[in-house]
């Protein structure tokens, strides 16, 4: 039988780095395969030069058994003989319909005119036949998430795609949205189509993946089959050397109030806040997690804790003192350290060097009154490099040089060696950090909250949350919605009740 | 770095090139007005000396425009700026009677303080209502070309005249003693004010917040600094260094100020600072190199048209913007 879709030894440089160095992957009808590997391993370039986006420096690409000539492929190429991609950023018109979205660039006519009531009916019959509840006529800008993923797995089936590639397709999802989404995709392949998905969570792959296909370094470097499919198996398949996947964490011991947050508003563009907390606290020895659909007040709330943003009105003390009127870098000095959410937007400068950056936020600590004191910014960035494990282990390497795990031990050693952090405010600190640094940087939050700081853990990751956080508050339109104590979180349902919350439902003091 | 020598030398030799073409029109030999152009600019004592005086006042402009780049600021004001600090160097000096040590620092903190004020305006506009430093600075040349016309009609000028009373003369800087040439010691503060930045820009905090603010302002504000009033810092100090042109045209050479004194300077910064790739040492290089195009148009003047010099300066100009603006689509390109 031949393959739906094969790829076979692909090659891509990207300027001086190899993004594929003879990656291959084979799928057949009815298969649910899942690419894995860390970050840079070379997945979305692959998936990409599937779809025609981008262009193969060599290798050969086989749609159910046709030979493609690298050099011609593209995506309306791919559309036309059956392959279609929903990317991580769905690739969506808000202002118009879901019938709109799905017949751009193909639309029917009649005659002159575009023919979208056929377009509509053809969907409807699509959507129900796969449980997918989507109204053709609603506006996509109206639309949730989950729905909207619904819409792009529709489109392309609507174009006709039988090989459907799906780039990280449930980073954004609730776990019942997930659940639902991999019910689809059962149904999908049971029907005869051909699923490749692009992701790093191991334990979705064992739920969904009949077949595992592992890059590193560009390179195809394992082909697992569902029996021998388990995390550990995997991970180590992906970073090449066994790891542990679990972290000890000690008993939690709470010490005093660090962080008191009371009647806290942020203004939004609308008439609601975009932040509404009546009461928050968080304790020395504590790791309180936030959980939350993004862009429901997590970042607000780590902004107006640091003073990057103003609230509207409430108090915010830090070890009993208000620092609500004190500006970013009095809050600094008075204890706070904070990993932002995007390392690349706030937490680096990524043309400067591992030294500029360690740098970065601790000027005034390595100033003397004639300049900046070069011994002693050379002694911080010998101790992080070497706490934390930063390679390449030179100072004067650019940030930008450095894999997204190594960027962000930059900015987790910089925040953790502050003189005297009282409080640590860390969103999403293992977003697009390899399975390894992901571990070290586990470790390091844990050993902060071992040495009686209090941190707040915004992370999108619910499974982070339950291995690091000693309390879960849940944010939800910008406002607490739930929270969950060590005992609830211990319970094997608890990723099902946070994803609950997340979605509003059993909300509490919500609008 | 290695990119950045290959991109100055091509815009350099581009810029040859293109010479060689005019001048061969022109009907002249090309390694004649080439040979020319070097040996009566860097050939003699006076070739050098005219050379450094040229080149004084674009190191301040070019570091005023660099030291604004730095902090992510396009500083097209250094011409009113300077303007407003020749003038008030000019008048400062002719008014203050005391002795050197005193009137010259004196004269030149007036220059500093005039182009300080005239740069931070747009600064603080900038930072409190985000209007656009460009325009703003491009509007502040006219206004304050008009206001010293205004000023000196008024009676800043002497009677009769486009220009300023004579300084008192023990306000004078004196010349470096190249006969014929007008060079002067001023060329020494410029360079005292290029190692001053570079040290204040890579060796002190105010100068790494200032850097930051440039290169990732979201960071920045991230790491505890306002980018606001790094904003307003940095086009003050922008503003002051370019109102330190009067220390070479007015104290050094002219003593007086004069009506459209040093045009062209302030914009010719932005050159500098572009070939000088915004590092203050570069700029001091870069100076030189407008400095010798500058004087050396003059020198080769009987061989072929002074204008195919400007051309020359033109081409580099003009290589060196489409150099850097491939080197930021490649950038983006591999960002995609």
């Amino acid at each position: 039988m031949t393959a739906a879709l094969e790829l076979s030894d692909i090659h891509k440089r990207y300027g001086e780095t190899d993004a594929n160095r003879g990656a291959s992957l084979c799928a057949d009808a009815g298969e649910i395969v899942a690419v894995v590997g860390e970050n840079g391993a070379g997945k979305s370039t692959l998936m990409k030069i599937a779809y025609g986006l981008v262009t193969a420096d060599r290798g050969q690409i086989f749609i159910r058994g046709e030979s493609i000539p690298i050099a011609a492929h593209s995506p309306d190429r791919a559309i036309s003989l059956g392959v279609g991609m929903v990317h991580q950023h769905f690739m969506l018109m808000d202002p118009m319909t879901v019938v709109e979205n799905a017949v751009l660039g193909r639309e029917p006519t009649r005659g002159l005119f575009v023919d979208l009531g056929r377009a509509a009916r053809e969907l409807v019959e699509l959507s129900e036949t796969l449980g997918l509840g989507i109204d053709p006529w609603a506006k996509v800008g109206t639309l949730s998430v989950g729905q909207k993923q619904r819409v792009e797995i529709l489109k392309v089936l609507w174009q006709g795609a039988q090989i459907i590639i799906l780039d990280e397709p449930t980073a954004v999802l609730t776990p019942g949205e997930v659940r639902q989404l991999f019910s689809v995709l059962g149904n999908l392949a049971a029907g005869g189509k051909t699923l490749v998905l692009i992701t790093h969570k191991l334990d979705e792959i064992t739920t969904i993946a009949h077949r595992a296909v592992v890059l590193r370094r560009g390179q195809t470097v394992a082909e697992m089959q569902k029996h021998d499919l388990s995390p550990t198996a995997i991970a180590h398949a992906m970073v090449g050397r066994p790891i542990a996947l679990e972290i000890d964490k000690p008993a939690c011991v709470r010490g005093e109030t660090v962080l008191a947050i009371d009647d806290l508003e942020v203004a939004g563009r609308g008439a609601e806040p975009v932040l509404a907390i009546d009461h928050l606290e968080v304790a020395a020895g504590e790791i309180v997690g936030i959980a939350g659909v993004e862009g429901n007040g997590q970042r607000e709330l780590c902004e107006a804790i640091c003073g990057l943003i103003r609230p509207r009105q409430g108090i915010i003390t830090l070890a009993g003192d208000d620092i609500t009127a004190l500006s970013t870098r009095a809050r600094f000095a008075a204890g706070i350290a904070h990993v932002p959410e995007d390392r690349h937007h706030r937490g680096l400068i990524l043309e400067r060097s591992i030294a500029d950056n360690l740098l970065l936020g601790r000027q005034d600590e390595h100033s003397t009154r004639l300049g900046l004191d070069r011994e002693k910014i050379a002694a911080t960035c010998r101790r992080a490099i070497a706490d934390f494990d930063i390679r390449p282990p030179e100072a004067s390497a650019p940030a930008a040089a450095l894999s997204g795990g190594n960027q962000q031990k930059i900015v987790i050693a910089r925040e953790l060696l502050r003189p005297a952090p009282k409080l640590l405010v860390c969103a999403q600190p293992t977003r697009g950090v390899d399975i390894g640094a992901i571990l070290r940087i586990h470790e390091a939050i844990v050993a902060a909250r071992g040495r009686g700081l209090g941190v707040i853990l915004v992370s999108a990751e619910l499974s982070e949350l339950l291995a690091l956080a000693d309390r879960v508050e849940v944010l939800y339109k910008g406002r607490i919605s739930g929270s969950m104590d060590a005992a609830a979180l211990a319970r094997d349902d608890a990723a099902d009740r946070l994803g609950e919350m997340m979605t509003g439902a059993g909300a509490r003091g919500a609008a | 770095m290695r990119r950045e020598a290959t991109l100055i030398a091509t815009a350099l030799l581009v810029a040859m090139a293109a010479g060689s073409i005019l001048i061969l029109i022109y009907g002249q030999s090309p390694a004649r007005v080439y040979v020319a152009l070097f040996s009566r600019t860097w050939g003699s004592t006076y070739g050098i000396g005219q050379v450094l005086f040229k080149s004084t006042p674009l190191i301040f402009t070019g570091l005023a425009v660099a030291i604004a780049f730095r902090c992510g600021l396009f500083n097209i004001g250094a011409e009113g700026q300077l303007a407003a600090g020749a003038f008030a160097t000019g008048l400062v000096a002719a008014s203050v009677h005391a002795p050197a040590v005193i009137a010259v620092p004196v004269a030149m903190i007036a220059g500093a303080c005039a182009g300080g004020v005239i740069g931070a305006i747009p600064g603080a506009l900038r930072a409190f209502t985000g209007a656009h430093e460009v325009i703003n600075t491009i509007m502040l040349n006219f206004i304050v070309a008009a206001l010293i016309l205004w000023a000196g009609g008024e009676g800043a000028f002497a009677s009769g005249t486009t220009h300023t009373a004579l300084i008192d003369l023990r306000a004078a800087i004196p010349d470096l003693g190249i006969e014929g040439s007008a060079a002067n010691v001023s060329i020494l503060i410029a360079l005292a004010a290029a190692v001053a930045v570079w040290f204040v820009l890579g060796r002190t905090r105010r100068g790494f917040e200032l850097c930051a603010v440039g290169e990732n302002p979201a960071a920045a504000e991230n790491a505890g600094i306002s980018v606001r009033a790094m904003t307003i810092w940095a086009m003050t100090l922008s503003g002051a260094i370019a109102g330190l042109v009067g220390t070479s045209t007015v104290l050094g050479y002219k003593h007086y100020f004069e009506e459209g004194m040093g045009r062209g300077t302030g914009f010719m910064g932005i050159a500098v600072a572009l070939l000088g790739r915004n590092h203050p040492l570069g700029v001091v290089a870069a100076a030189l190199v407008f400095g010798t195009l500058s004087h050396g148009g003059i020198a080769v003047s009987g061989i072929c048209p002074k204008e195919i010099v400007d051309v020359l300066e033109a081409v580099i100009i003009l290589a060196l913007a489409v150099g850097a603006a491939a080197g930021h689509l490649d950038k983006k390109r591999k960002r995609a």
